[in-house]
């Protein structure tokens, strides 16, 4: 970009060429006063030289606020993103409200509990939840289901399709023209097949699968969930060192929140719990480690409290640390059958 | 797919060669590392170690299925139902008509409560005849224990099938379909699942159990309790059991023991706090299973069989289609036999402890 282009007095544009600024990107890197002192021109003029250099390398996308670095987003456009970022509900509204409206598109979420709590059952809702049309309420997109354990029940994956189109059904209050309009869609059958399912066997095909989403994510832009089950099956009985683990994880982790990003997918990554030497006691943690507990954006455990099934946020950037009760019912995830407002905070 | 071969993969030559060189055969070998230090190891470009790893990842990736593909296959595959009924209508029912084929079904409880009982009964299902609700199948049945007893069998058999089991030589024929392995080491058993994996399929197995599963891995380890609460998993066949299960679609079953509960142990989360309360108590008086937490995250169907107030129950603690039922039953002649088929919904926690009679005697 020359300067010849600048919308200046040519008698500026002389001075700043034979002072060695041709460029714009030369202009833009000098204070206004070096300028003044180096074309001997008043303070101002060089002022205004600048501000004009400026405006047009931007329309130019030479530089700007956009790109002060390349990638680099300022915090207001974030928050915008953000504000336009999808949920989807989990299906039980008091766990959709310490989620803060339920998973975020864009984020990698963690959740793990005991054995029986319900997470497999929590990913099988929530592919079936992305699905709902738009015109429901839901995002109208596929799911990806990584199966590592063969805990996935196609024929469960039936019952809640059907549940949840009962009870889309029943709270929107459809007119009929409606009902005929989304018939095709709102079919269990339509539902299981936009469930895309990858059945792991060993910890090499969890990475390759990881890697290889890049590229069927690409191909695949209505997928807006991707559901790992469990992430540490395979890592927690294949490894004998635990630093050549703890350095695949890393880079695991690198890659599915590159792909939350970039795809703008949420995605959902089950664990198991283990027993964690502290303070002279045992007690439950999540599996994997201290690192890995990093690699996520927000970390949910699931729990016993008594006789009902609780979910708390244990690391959220900007979720406060709750918790709520929810049930696993015959239609899948719900609120807790005795109903009554304790959802408290902590 | 984790040990496809690099050099067949269409990479570019010279990076296949460098792969090559440096032992990195398998997809395996290639991922295992981060693609920096592939770079460094290879002494290319990030551009072309990115493009090689993409290409590995793809080629290593198994394809995908949508879930609806899924549920016609298995429809279609499995004509006998994809269920082993255990001839027990309530339990059957809640489990959605039996035994699933392709997953693992753990039975856990006390001694003597009627876990090989009920495996026993079991295996002769699954080697009965179609026209009498069987699977007409093999059984391979692991006795880590010498527990196996033939004659209890056929006992079971007389009393419960009087018609097959009085025909002539068919009791014969009915047990010569159980193959017994007496085998008490986890790498023997390994070593002889391995090599049936294609003989499996071949002679119509229909159902593989181990019993016990907590004897053999406890043998092994020299039972320290903390190698079971899972810190050093040990060596556990996990997903090769859940392996053959899958693609030989048979159901397995496994049985777990108890061991008395300590209190140093843990089943709670640090955050909700020491706790003081009733549930201490409650939680003295159980049993926990005998395998760790690790085990218990990998079946997916676990059958709890526990005795209080003077009477067994078995409950359905862990299924991914099933509502927390519990059924009483008893240890007839004819095997376990239910008292009602009406099962008793439990609440909350209850359902994943296991209960014995003596300290229950003392709770109520």
């Amino acid at each position: 970009m020359e300067v010849s282009v600048l919308p200046i007095a040519s008698a500026h544009k002389e001075k700043l060429i034979s002072a060695g600024y041709t460029t714009l990107l030369s202009i833009i890197g000098v204070s206004a006063s070096r300028l003044a002192q180096e074309l001997i021109i008043p303070h101002r003029e060089a002022v205004e030289i600048i501000k004009v250099t400026l405006k047009c390398s931007r329309a130019v996308g030479l530089e700007g606020t956009h790109a002060v670095l390349k990638g680099s987003r300022t915090a207001w456009e974030m928050l915008s993103d953000e504000q336009n970022l999808k949920l989807i509900r989990t299906g039980s509204e008091d766990f959709d409200g310490i989620l803060g409206g339920g998973i975020h598109c864009g984020q990698v979420t963690e959740m793990g509990g005991v054995p029986g709590i319900g997470k497999t059952q929590l990913g099988i809702q929530l592919a079936v939840n992305v699905q709902i049309p738009v015109s429901y309420g839901g995002l109208g997109a596929k799911a990806i289901y990584i199966d590592t354990e063969g805990s996935f029940m196609p024929e469960r994956a039936y019952q809640i399709a059907q549940a949840c189109i009962m009870d889309t059904w029943e709270n929107l209050g459809f007119s009929r023209k409606e009902i005929e309009d989304c018939q095709e869609k709102m079919q269990p059958d339509h539902f299981l097949a936009n469930i895309l399912y990858f059945r792991i066997c060993s910890y090499t095909e969890q990475i390759a699968v990881i890697n290889y989403l890049d590229k069927f994510l690409e191909e695949h832009k209505d997928v807006k969930i991707v559901i790992i089950d469990s992430i540490s099956f395979h890592f927690r009985q294949d490894f004998k060192e635990m630093v050549q683990r703890t350095i695949v994880l890393n880079e695991m982790s690198r890659q599915l929140m590159k792909l939350a990003e970039r795809f703008a997918v949420a995605v959902l990554l089950l664990n198991h719990v283990t027993a964690k030497h502290t303070e002279g006691s045992f007690q439950l943690t999540l599996a994997l480690g201290d690192t890995w507990s990093h690699s996520c954006t927000n970390r949910v455990i699931l729990y016993w409290d008594g006789n009902d099934r609780h979910a708390r946020i244990e690391k959220s950037p900007y979720l406060p640390s709750a918790s709520a009760p929810f049930s696993v019912t015959g239609k899948g995830i719900r609120n807790a059958i005795a109903h009554c407002k304790r959802l408290r905070m902590m | 797919m984790a040990n496809k071969l690099v050099a067949h993969m269409g990479l570019a030559q010279s990076i296949a060669n460098r792969l090559a060189a440096r032992n990195i055969r398998t997809a395996k070998d290639a991922l295992s590392l981060p693609e920096f230090d592939l770079m460094t190891l290879l002494g290319v470009d990030i551009k072309d170690v990115k493009e090689a790893v993409a290409r590995i990842s793809e080629v290593a990736c198994p394809p995908y299925q949508t879930a609806l593909s899924l549920l016609e296959e298995r429809l279609m595959n499995d004509t006998s139902g994809s269920r082993l009924p255990t001839s027990l209508t309530g339990l059957d029912d809640a489990l959605g008509g039996g035994i699933p084929f392709g997953v693992l079904t753990e039975l856990v409880g006390p001694s003597g409560i009627g876990k090989s009982q009920f495996c026993l009964k079991l295996s002769l299902l699954a080697a009965l005849p179609a026209s009498y609700g069987g699977l007409d199948g093999r059984v391979i049945y692991i006795d880590t224990e010498s527990k196996f007893s033939s004659r209890r069998m056929i006992e079971i058999g007389r009393n419960s099938f009087p018609k097959i089991f009085h025909s002539e030589g068919m009791a014969q024929e009915m047990a010569g379909r159980i193959i017994v392995l007496r085998q008490t080491s986890l790498s023997e058993i390994t070593e002889s699942l391995q090599q049936m994996k294609l003989k499996l399929l071949q002679h119509e197995v229909k159902l593989l159990v181990i019993d016990s599963m907590a004897a053999l891995i406890s043998g092994e380890k020299g039972s320290s309790s903390s190698s079971m609460s899972g810190s050093h998993p040990p060596k556990c066949p996990f997903s090769f059991l859940k392996s053959i299960a899958e693609f030989s679609r048979i159901p397995i079953v496994v049985t777990n023991q108890v061991r008395g509960h300590n209190n140093e142990e843990i089943s709670r989360y640090s955050f909700l706090g020491k706790d003081t309360d009733r549930s201490v108590e409650k939680f003295e008086t159980h049993h926990v299973a005998a395998l760790g937490i690790q085990w218990a995250h990998a079946v997916t169907i676990r059958l709890i069989f526990e005795a209080h107030s003077g009477q067994k129950f078995i409950k359905v603690a862990k299924s991914p289609l099933s509502p927390p039922l519990a059924f009483p039953f008893t240890v007839s002649s004819s095997g376990v036999t239910l008292l009602s088929d009406d099962g008793i919904e439990m609440i909350g926690q209850e359902i994943g402890m296991i209960r014995c009679q003596g300290h229950c005697i003392l709770n109520v």
